[in-house]
C-alpha cells in the first residue's frame, strides 16, 4: 500500500478512538488494527514506524509499539 | 390477470379480535369483524363472480357482479362493499342473481371484442371466463356506440393498453394508487367517454409518470392491460416460485412458463417481503437471462492482450488450477484470494469463501459489501451485537415517524418504497435526510415534514445534533436506557453528546441545515410515537460511514425506538443477497455468522467440518488485494459475479492492480469490465438457472428455484466445486440444500434453517434456531444480541475530500429506478428506454454560471480523473452539489471518485468527491483509451465482437464529433 494512504487510514482510526479516554483510545486503535489489518499491512506499518513514522497520529504510534511487542511474544 | 394466480379473495384480509359468525348459502362461516361478505364466502370455498374486486385493493363496488341477497335487506347489495354482521344470512346463487349477473356481463361484452388476445380460450380475460361460467353466449346490444376502434397504446416496451377491452372497473387506477402509490392513472371523462388515462391527454404510458411496476397489468381483469410476451407467446401453463435477483427487498415471484420458456414474472401475494407487488426491474427486466451477450463457453488466454480462446470445461478448470498452483508454489497462499458475489446464492457464496479458506488456505476473501454496507456490519455489531436490520418490512405499517437517511427507496428499493408511501398516506410523519430532494420529499399524497438537506459528508454532525437535542431537551427514554443498555457507556456518550460542539447551532456551519429544523426533526423522532430509521448507502459510503451507523443506533436506543414493531434501525441493502453474502463469511476477518477468525473455538468448528487448518489472521480486503497486487505480493484472484473494475473507486488503480496479477479468474454471465483483465472466464448462471437461497434486507431467507439450465451447463456452485475438486479438495455436494445443511451445522444463527423448512414456511428470517424455530421478524426484543446495548462515541471528523476553488462542487452518486447497479443486467433490457446513459444532475444556479443547459455535454473533473456525460439541470440538487448514477461503464463515474474510505471498514467514500464541471464536446481521454482497450481485451478469437453494439455505442462512437443523444 502506498505509504501516504496507509498513514491516512491508520490516522483515521486514531481520530475516531481519540474521542475516548487515553487508555481506551490506545486499546481501541491497537485492537482495531490487530483485528482488521492483514499481517502484511501491519508489517508495513511497523516498518514505517521504525523508519521514523512521519505523520502518524500518536495513538497509532502507541498501537504499533503494542503490536510489535505482541508479535515478538508470539514469535 | 387470472389464470395462474392463486385464489382472489376479492377484498383484503382484515384483522380483528372480534369474530363474526354468519351463514352463507346455508353454510356457517366465522371471520374477523370488518371482513367483506365476498371474502367470507370465498374463504369458505363459495365462489362469488367479480370483476372490479381484488384482494390486494380496497373494495370499490363498481362492476355489479358480486351481488348477493341478504335476508332482511332490500335489493341486491354488492358483497365486496358489504361487511359481515353477526347472524347475517346470505345467498350468493339464486336464479335472480344469475339473471342479473348475466345481464351485466352481456352489457360489458357489448363493448368488448369478445375473444382473448391469446389463442388460449379465455386467455387472461376474467370477463370471458365469467361469461363462460354464466353461460352468456349471445349479446343483444351489438349495434350501439362502442369503443372498439380505440387505438392500442403500445408505447410501453413490456405491456400494451387496449382501450377496446377496458370495462373501466378502475382496478388499474386503484392498483397504481393503493399498491404502487404513484397515482399515474386516472379515469378520464364521464359516462360513455370514460377512459383510463396515463397522465394527460397528450401522454401515453411510456411518456407518463407511470413507473411500469406492472401492478395495473396484474390487476386488469380483461386483457386491456396485458404483457406483450403473453400476447406474442400465449398464456403460461405452469409456475415456479422463486426470488428476484435485483435489490435487497427480495421479492417473491411466480415465474410463469409455457413449456420450459418463461412467459412472465408475477409477484406472489404470499411473498412476505413484497406482498404481491413488484417493480419494473423484477417483473419485466429479466430478458437479460437470454441475451445474446451471454457467454456460453469457458475461455482462457495467457495474456490479457491476447484474444479469448474458447475451450472445454476440463481445459478451463485445468488451466485455472495450473495457474493457481504455480502462484501458490512461488508466492505462497497469501498471494491468492477470492471475491464472493452478492448476486449469487448463500450456498454459492459460502462455497467461495470455503474455497478460499479450505482450498487456497487463505482468509483473503471479500465481497462487494466492502463498497456498500460494510459499515453497517461494523456499526450495528458494535452497538447491538450483530450486523443485521432490526425489523421485517411489514413493521413499517406500525411506524408513526419514519426517518429516511441517505436512501432513496422509491428508486433503489421500489417495492418497499411503495409500502412506506402507503404508511405515509395513512398519516405517518416523515423526516428525510439527504443532500438531494428525492421523490419522497414531495410526491403525490406524500410530503416530508422535514427535509434536512445537508451537505455531503456531514451526516455525523447532523446525527450528533439530533442526539444533542434529544438529551438537552430531556426527550430520551430513560427507562429503556436503564433497563436495556450499558449505563457506563451511556453516561460517557451523554457527556460527549452534550458538548456544545454537537449542538444544532454549532453543527449548522458544517451541515448547512438550520438548527431550528434539526431540533424540530429530533423532537418529532423522539416523541412522535414509533420511530423507525431506514438508511442506505448515503450513510455508509463515507469516511465516517461506520460512525454514522453507530450514531443512528445511539439515537434509536436513547429514544427507546428499538425492539418492537414499527421501530428499529434498518439498512436498505443494495443487492439481492448483500445480507446473505455477509452472513456467509465473505469478509476476510470473519467466518460465517460474523465470528472473527481469531476465535479458536469458531475455527475449530470449521476445521473439523472441512478437515483443514484455518488461518487465525484477517485476510486482505478488496482494496488491500489491489494494493498488494501493485506491490507484487498478490498474484491470483477468483471473482464470482462481481465487476470491481466498474463498481469500485479509482478505476485506474483497480486496473493497474488487476493487470499486475498472474491469474484473474472471472465467473460471470457476461464479459464484464473486470474480464478485460482476466485470464480465465467461467460462464456462470442467472437466478433462473440455479437452486439456492437469497437473504434480503430483513434477514429473510427466500428460496431460489431452478427454472432453466444455464447455457454453459452449470450453476455457479457447481463451477466452484469443480475448481475445488481439481485443486485436490474433496467437495461433493449433489444439491445446494446440502450446502445449507452444512451452514446450519456450523452457524448458530442458521441452526434451524433447511430447504425443507423454507419450503414449508415460504421463507425464514434468521436467527432461526432452537429458541426461534420459525425465525425472528423483529430483533433485540428483550435483550440486544450483545446483551446490553452499547452507546458508542461518534466524533465528527470532516472528510479530507474538500471542495476548493479548483474543485468547487461536491459530487455524490446513486441509482435510478430503471437501472440496477453496474447495469450489466438492466442495460441489456428495454429499461434503456427510460435511462440510456448516466446523467449529471446540476442545480440551476450552478448550471447557469457555467453555461450548462439541459442536455449539455459536460466534463466532470476531480483530483483523480475526468469523465464526460450529459447534464440535467435539476432543482432536486442543493447548490454546490452535483449527482450522477453509475450504471454505464462508458461513463466511468468511478474514474473521478477518490480512494478516501470509511475509517473502520475501508468502504469507499463514493458520496463525496470534489469536482468541477464544464461544458465540453468530446469524451475524456480516459474514456477514449478505456473503450479502445476494452474492445481489444474482450475480443474472442474468431469473433468480430461479442458485445451488444448498443451497449458499446451509447453515443461514444462519435469520437471528436459532437455527441449525439443516445435516444
Amino acid at each position: 500500500m502506498d505509504s501516504d494512504k496507509m498513514v491516512r487510514q491508520a490516522n483515521q482510526i486514531a481520530q475516531y478512538f481519540s474521542a475516548y479516554p487515553q487508555a481506551r483510545a490506545e486499546e481501541g486503535v491497537r485492537g482495531h488494527i490487530r483485528k482488521f489489518w492483514e499481517p502484511r499491512m501491519r508489517a508495513q506499518l511497523i516498518e514505517y514506524h521504525e523508519g521514523g513514522g512521519e505523520g502518524l497520529h500518536p495513538l497509532v504510534s502507541t498501537a504499533v509499539a503494542a503490536i510489535k511487542a505482541e508479535t515478538r511474544e508470539s514469535a | 390477470m387470472a389464470s395462474l394466480n392463486p385464489i382472489n379473495y376479492g377484498t383484503p384480509r382484515r384483522e380483528s379480535d372480534t369474530q363474526i359468525t354468519l351463514e352463507i348459502d346455508g353454510q356457517s362461516v366465522t371471520v374477523p369483524e370488518g371482513t367483506s361478505v365476498m371474502r367470507a364466502a370465498i374463504e369458505s370455498g363459495i365462489d362469488v363472480p367479480k370483476l372490479c374486486a381484488s384482494d390486494m385493493l380496497e373494495p370499490f363496488g363498481s362492476c355489479r357482479l358480486c351481488l348477493v341477497e341478504i335476508e332482511g335487506r332490500k335489493g341486491y347489495p354488492a358483497s365486496c362493499t358489504t361487511q359481515v354482521s353477526e347472524g347475517m344470512q346470505v345467498s350468493t346463487r339464486t336464479d335472480k342473481l344469475d339473471q342479473l349477473r348475466r345481464g351485466v356481463v352481456e352489457l360489458y361484452l357489448s363493448d368488448h371484442p369478445g375473444e382473448s388476445l391469446t389463442p388460449d380460450g379465455h386467455g387472461d380475460d376474467e370477463l370471458l371466463e365469467l361469461a363462460e361460467k354464466l353461460d352468456v353466449t349471445q349479446v343483444r346490444y351489438g349495434k350501439g356506440r362502442n369503443h372498439q376502434i380505440a387505438a392500442v397504446d403500445d408505447s410501453n416496451p413490456y405491456f400494451d393498453f387496449d382501450a377496446s377491452r377496458c370495462i373501466v372497473c378502475s382496478r388499474c387506477v386503484r392498483a397504481c394508487n393503493e399498491t404502487q402509490g404513484t397515482f399515474a392513472l386516472t379515469v378520464d371523462g364521464r359516462g360513455f367517454a370514460s377512459m383510463i388515462s396515463a397522465g394527460t391527454d397528450d401522454d401515453n404510458f411510456l411518456d407518463s409518470e407511470c413507473v411500469s411496476c406492472g401492478a395495473c397489468v396484474q390487476a386488469c381483469p380483461t386483457e386491456a392491460l396485458i404483457e406483450k410476451d403473453v400476447v406474442e407467446k400465449g398464456m403460461p401453463e405452469r409456475s415456479v416460485t422463486t426470488t428476484c435477483a435485483y435489490c435487497g427487498v427480495g421479492c417473491s415471484f411466480n415465474a410463469e412458463l409455457k413449456g420450459d420458456e418463461v412467459i412472465r414474472m408475477v409477484p406472489t401475494k404470499e411473498g412476505k417481503a413484497n406482498q404481491g407487488h413488484s417493480c419494473v426491474k423484477g417483473r419485466f427486466a429479466w430478458g437479460y437471462t437470454n441475451h445474446p451477450d451471454r457467454i456460453t463457453k469457458p475461455m482462457v488466454r495467457d495474456k490479457i492482450t491476447d484474444p479469448w480462446r474458447e475451450v472445454s470445461w476440463d481445459e478451463a478448470i485445468r488451466f485455472s488450477v495450473d495457474k493457481i498452483n504455480a502462484i501458490r508454489d512461488e508466492h505462497g497462499s497469501g498471494a491468492l484470494g477470492a471475491i464472493t458475489s452478492s448476486r449469487c446464492t448463500n450456498e454459492e457464496t459460502f462455497l467461495v469463501q470455503k474455497l478460499a479458506r479450505a482450498v487456497f488456505n487463505t482468509n483473503n476473501v471479500d465481497t462487494c459489501a466492502r463498497v456498500c454496507h460494510s459499515p453497517t456490519g461494523y456499526g450495528l455489531n458494535s452497538t447491538f451485537g450483530t450486523s443485521a436490520g432490526t425489523q421485517d418490512f411489514v413493521s413499517v405499517e406500525q411506524c408513526d415517524v419514519i426517518l429516511v437517511i441517505g436512501a432513496n427507496p422509491t428508486d433503489a428499493h421500489p417495492v418497499f418504497g411503495s409500502q412506506m408511501k402507503r404508511r405515509l398516506r395513512q398519516g405517518a410523519r416523515l423526516i428525510v435526510v439527504d443532500p438531494r430532494a428525492i421523490d419522497l420529499v414531495r410526491s403525490p399524497h406524500v410530503e416530508a415534514d422535514y427535509h434536512l438537506q445537508l451537505r455531503p459528508g456531514t451526516n455525523v454532525a447532523l446525527v450528533n445534533a439530533m442526539a444533542h437535542t434529544v438529551l438537552s431537551e430531556g426527550l430520551e427514554n430513560r427507562a429503556f436506557v436503564e433497563e436495556r443498555c450499558d449505563l457506563d457507556e451511556y453516561d460517557g456518550w451523554r457527556d460527549f453528546i452534550l458538548r456544545e460542539e454537537n449542538s444544532p447551532e454549532n453543527t449548522e456551519q458544517y451541515t448547512g441545515v438550520p438548527a431550528a429544523m434539526v431540533r424540530e426533526a429530533a423532537r418529532l423522532y423522539a416523541t412522535g410515537g414509533n420511530g423507525a430509521i431506514y438508511y442506505g448507502l448515503g450513510v455508509t459510503e463515507h469516511s465516517q460511514g461506520s460512525t454514522m451507523v453507530m450514531g443512528m443506533a445511539n439515537i434509536a436506543m436513547a429514544t427507546g425506538n428499538i425492539g418492537r414493531p414499527g421501530m428499529g434501525v434498518n439498512p436498505l441493502r443494495g443487492q439481492n443477497n448483500v445480507q446473505g453474502s455477509c452472513d456467509m463469511g465473505s469478509f476476510p476477518h470473519e467466518l460465517p455468522g460474523y465470528r472473527h477468525v481469531s476465535d479458536k473455538s469458531v475455527r475449530d468448528i470449521f476445521e473439523k467440518e472441512w478437515g483443514v487448518t484455518i488461518g487465525e489472521e484477517p485476510g486482505l480486503r478488496i482494496p488491500n488485494m489491489i494494493d498488494a497486487a501493485t506491490a507484487g505480493t498478490f498474484k491470483g484472484l477468483y471473482v464470482q459475479g462481481e465487476d470491481i473494475l466498474q463498481s469500485d473507486p479509482n478505476i485506474k488503480h483497480i486496473a493497474a492492480g488487476l493487470a499486475a496479477m498472474d491469474c484473474v479468474i472471472i465467473q460471470d454471465i457476461f464479459l464484464n469490465e473486470t474480464a478485460s483483465y482476466a485470464h480465465v472466464f467461467l460462464p456462470g448462471s442467472t437466478f433462473l438457472e440455479k437452486d439456492g437461497t437469497f437473504t434480503n434486507a430483513e434477514r429473510r431467507i427466500n428460496r431460489v428455484r431452478k427454472i432453466q439450465t444455464a447455457p454453459a451447463g452449470y450453476a455457479d456452485w457447481e463451477i466452484t466445486q469443480m475448481l475445488a475438486q481439481a485443486l485436490g479438495y474433496n467437495m461433493n455436494y449433489s444439491h445446494p440444500s446440502e450446502i445449507m445443511d452444512e451452514i446450519a451445522r456450523t452457524t448458530p444463527t442458521f441452526k434451524g434453517v433447511s430447504f425443507d423448512k423454507i419450503d414449508a414456511l415460504g421463507s425464514v428470517q434468521w436467527p432461526c434456531n432452537d429458541e426461534h424455530p420459525e425465525g425472528t421478524p423483529v430483533m433485540h426484543v428483550d435483550n440486544f444480541v450483545r446483551g446490553k446495548g452499547k452507546f458508542m462515541l461518534t466524533p465528527f471528523v470532516p472528510t479530507e475530500e474538500r471542495a476548493n476553488r479548483k474543485f468547487p462542487l461536491l459530487l455524490t452518486t446513486g441509482r435510478i429506478l430503471s437501472q440496477y447497479n453496474v447495469g450489466a443486467q438492466t442495460r441489456r433490457t428495454a429499461n434503456r428506454l427510460w435511462h440510456a446513459e448516466d446523467w449529471l444532475e446540476v442545480h440551476p444556479s450552478d448550471a447557469e454560471v457555467r453555461g450548462i443547459k439541459d442536455g449539455t455535454l459536460v466534463a466532470v473533473a476531480s483530483r483523480m480523473g475526468e469523465t464526460t456525460l450529459r447534464a440535467k439541470v435539476s432543482e432536486r440538487m442543493t447548490p454546490g452539489v452535483v449527482y450522477t448514477t453509475f450504471h454505464f461503464p462508458e461513463t466511468a463515474a468511478n474514474v473521478v471518485t477518490t480512494e478516501f474510505s470509511d475509517w473502520a471498514t475501508e468502504c469507499p467514500e463514493y458520496k463525496v468527491t470534489a469536482v468541477e464541471v464544464r461544458p465540453c464536446n468530446t469524451m475524456s481521454e480516459w474514456q477514449r483509451r478505456y473503450i479502445d482497450t476494452r474492445e481489444k481485451q474482450q475480443q474472442i478469437a474468431g469473433d468480430q465482437s461479442v458485445r451488444d453494439p448498443e451497449s458499446v455505442a451509447a453515443g461514444f462512437d462519435a469520437g471528436d464529433k459532437e455527441w449525439e443523444p443516445a435516444e
